[in-house]
C-alpha cells in the first residue's frame, strides 16, 4: 500500500495531491505490467479502470473496416488514460495497446467513482487534473485536424 | 526598417541569378526532393550560414525562396529541399541531373549559432521545416563540444512524409553524437512503432532548463505558435526562442516589400527572428 501510495504521489498526474487523498486512491490502485503488443483495453468492452502510465509507451487506436488499425495518439510516461471509466455508459471507444513494455498504475473504476463522489475535495482535485489533460489532448486533436504539414498549392512553404 | 543599399548597379547585380547545374536529385518523399546543385564558382566555395536561403529560378516559370538544407561545412555542395506545391516548385522538382537553374543568394540572417553556444539547444521542426534546420544539426555535430544537450523534436504528417529519414535514424543511433532525436507523425497505421501525435506533445518529456536553453523552431506557422506556447509553458523566456518565418519573398534583398512583416522585411531582417523581437505579430491576423 505504501509503495503504491508513493508511486501515485510521484506520478505527474497526481503531483501535489494531499496525502489523505493519495491514501484513498491507493486503496483502489494496483501496479500492472504489459508486454509489447498487449492490450490495456479493447473498444466496446467495459471501461472499468483508469490507467496512469508510469513507464513505456501506449498507443490509442481504432479499427476502420477495410483499412485496419489507425493509430490516433501515443501516450508517454506521465500520461493518463481510461477516463471513460468515470462516465456512463462505461465503455471503451478505442483500443489501447502497449507499443513497448509498459508499467501502469491502475485505478479500479468501481472503487474510484464512489470515493470521488464522497469526497468533493478529492473529486475536484482529480477532475481538475483530468480537465487539464482533456484540454491538452483536445488541443492536440485540433492540431492534427488542421493537417498542418499537408501543404497545398498557393500556400507558402518554409 | 533597414533597406539594402540603393546603389543601382549593386541592385541590378543582386537580381541577376547565376546559372548552375543539378548534380544529383535525391528523392525524399512522394512530393519532395533534395537538389544537389553545383554551386556558383566563388572563392572558398558557396559559404552560407544555417537558416539562410537562396532564390531558385526555374527558367520560364519563376523564382522562389528555398532554404539551404545542406552542410555549411561543405561549401562545395549546395543542397535545397523542395516540395512540389506550386508552379515553380513543381518545376524545380522535375529537374534532372545536368539541368540548369538560376541561383541568387545566400540571403537572410540565419540561426544564431553563437547564441546557442554553451547552452542546451532544443530544435522543434514540423514538416518541411526540418530542411532549414538540418544545417543547424550539421553545424552542431561538427562543433559538438560547444553545445550542451541537444534535442531534435520533429513532426511529420505520416511515416511516409518524414524527411531525411536515414539521417534521423543515423543520428538517433549514434551514441557518440549525444543527440536526442524524437520523431512523431500525425497519423499512422498499426505497422508504425514510433510516436503518433503532434510535435508539441513530445516537449512534455523534454528536459528544458529554464536558463541555459535556446530553442529553434521552424514549421507551419500555426505549429510554431503552439510550439512557442508550449516552450513558454515549460519556462523558456521569449528571449530564448527563435523562429524562422516565411513570407512571400520576391527580391530577396529587402527592396520590393513583398515580404514585409510588421516593421521588417523577412528576406532582409529575417527569416529568423527572436520571439520577443516580433512582439505579438505571430498571432496577429493582419500580418
Amino acid at each position: 500500500m505504501e509503495v503504491l501510495e508513493q508511486l501515485l504521489a510521484n506520478h505527474p498526474f497526481l503531483l501535489g495531491l494531499k496525502a489523505k487523498h493519495l491514501n484513498l486512491l491507493a486503496g483502489c490502485a494496483a501496479r500492472q505490467e504489459y508486454g509489447r503488443g498487449d492490450f490495456l483495453f479493447r473498444e466496446g468492452t467495459e471501461a472499468d479502470q483508469m490507467f496512469l502510465l508510469h513507464s513505456g509507451r501506449v498507443t490509442l487506436e481504432i479499427h476502420q473496416p477495410g483499412i485496419g488499425e489507425i493509430q490516433l495518439e501515443s501516450l508517454l510516461p506521465g500520461d493518463v488514460l481510461g477516463w471513460s471509466c468515470l462516465f456512463p455508459p462505461y465503455r471503451w471507444h478505442v483500443d489501447a495497446r502497449a507499443l513497448e513494455p509498459a508499467v501502469v498504475l491502475i485505478l479500479a473504476g468501481d472503487c474510484l467513482r464512489p470515493k470521488l463522489d464522497a469526497d468533493p475535495e478529492l473529486g475536484y482535485a482529480v477532475t481538475k487534473r483530468l480537465l487539464n489533460k482533456v484540454h491538452e489532448r483536445l488541443e492536440h486533436v485540433r492540431m492534427q485536424r488542421l493537417d498542418l504539414y499537408n501543404v497545398r498549392p498557393g500556400e507558402r512553404i518554409p | 526598417m533597414k533597406l539594402a543599399k540603393s546603389v543601382p548597379g549593386a541592385v541590378t547585380e543582386a537580381m541577376v541569378p547565376e546559372v548552375v547545374r543539378v548534380r544529383q536529385v535525391i528523392r525524399e518523399t512522394g512530393d519532395t526532393i533534395t537538389l544537389n546543385i553545383a554551386p556558383p564558382p566563388r572563392a572558398g566555395g558557396f559559404l552560407f550560414k544555417p537558416g539562410q536561403f537562396n532564390m531558385l529560378y526555374a527558367f520560364g516559370k519563376g523564382e522562389v525562396p528555398i532554404s539551404i538544407s545542406g552542410d555549411p561545412g561543405h561549401p562545395s555542395e549546395l543542397l535545397h529541399t523542395v516540395r512540389a506545391v506550386g508552379l515553380v516548385t513543381s518545376e524545380l522538382t522535375k529537374l534532372q541531373i545536368g539541368d540548369r537553374l538560376g541561383v541568387r543568394g545566400p540571403y537572410g540572417n540565419g540561426w544564431p549559432m553563437e547564441r546557442a553556444k554553451g547552452n542546451d539547444l532544443v530544435i522543434v521542426a514540423g514538416g518541411l521545416g526540418l530542411a532549414p534546420l538540418r544545417p543547424v544539426i550539421y553545424h552542431v555535430l561538427r562543433q559538438r563540444g560547444e553545445f550542451r544537450r541537444v534535442a531534435l523534436y520533429y513532426g511529420a504528417r505520416t511515416p511516409q512524409d518524414i524527411l531525411f529519414l536515414h539521417e534521423l535514424e543515423h543520428w538517433r543511433g549514434r551514441l557518440d553524437l549525444d543527440l536526442s532525436v524524437e520523431v512523431t507523425v500525425d497519423r499512422a497505421g498499426a505497422d508504425w512503432f514510433g510516436h503518433v501525435g503532434v510535435v508539441t506533445a513530445l516537449l512534455a518529456n523534454a528536459y528544458l532548463a529554464t536558463d541555459g536553453t535556446v530553442a529553434f523552431v521552424c514549421g507551419p506557422e500555426i505549429m510554431m505558435r503552439f510550439a512557442v506556447r508550449e516552450l513558454e509553458r515549460y519556462g523558456l523566456a521569449r528571449t530564448q526562442i527563435w523562429l524562422s518565418l516565411e513570407r512571400n519573398m520576391k527580391c530577396g534583398v529587402g527592396l520590393c516589400g513583398h515580404c514585409q512583416y510588421g516593421p521588417t522585411f523577412v528576406c532582409h531582417d529575417g527569416p529568423v527572428y527572436r520571439l520577443d523581437s516580433i512582439g505579438d505579430l505571430l498571432s496577429r491576423r493582419e500580418i
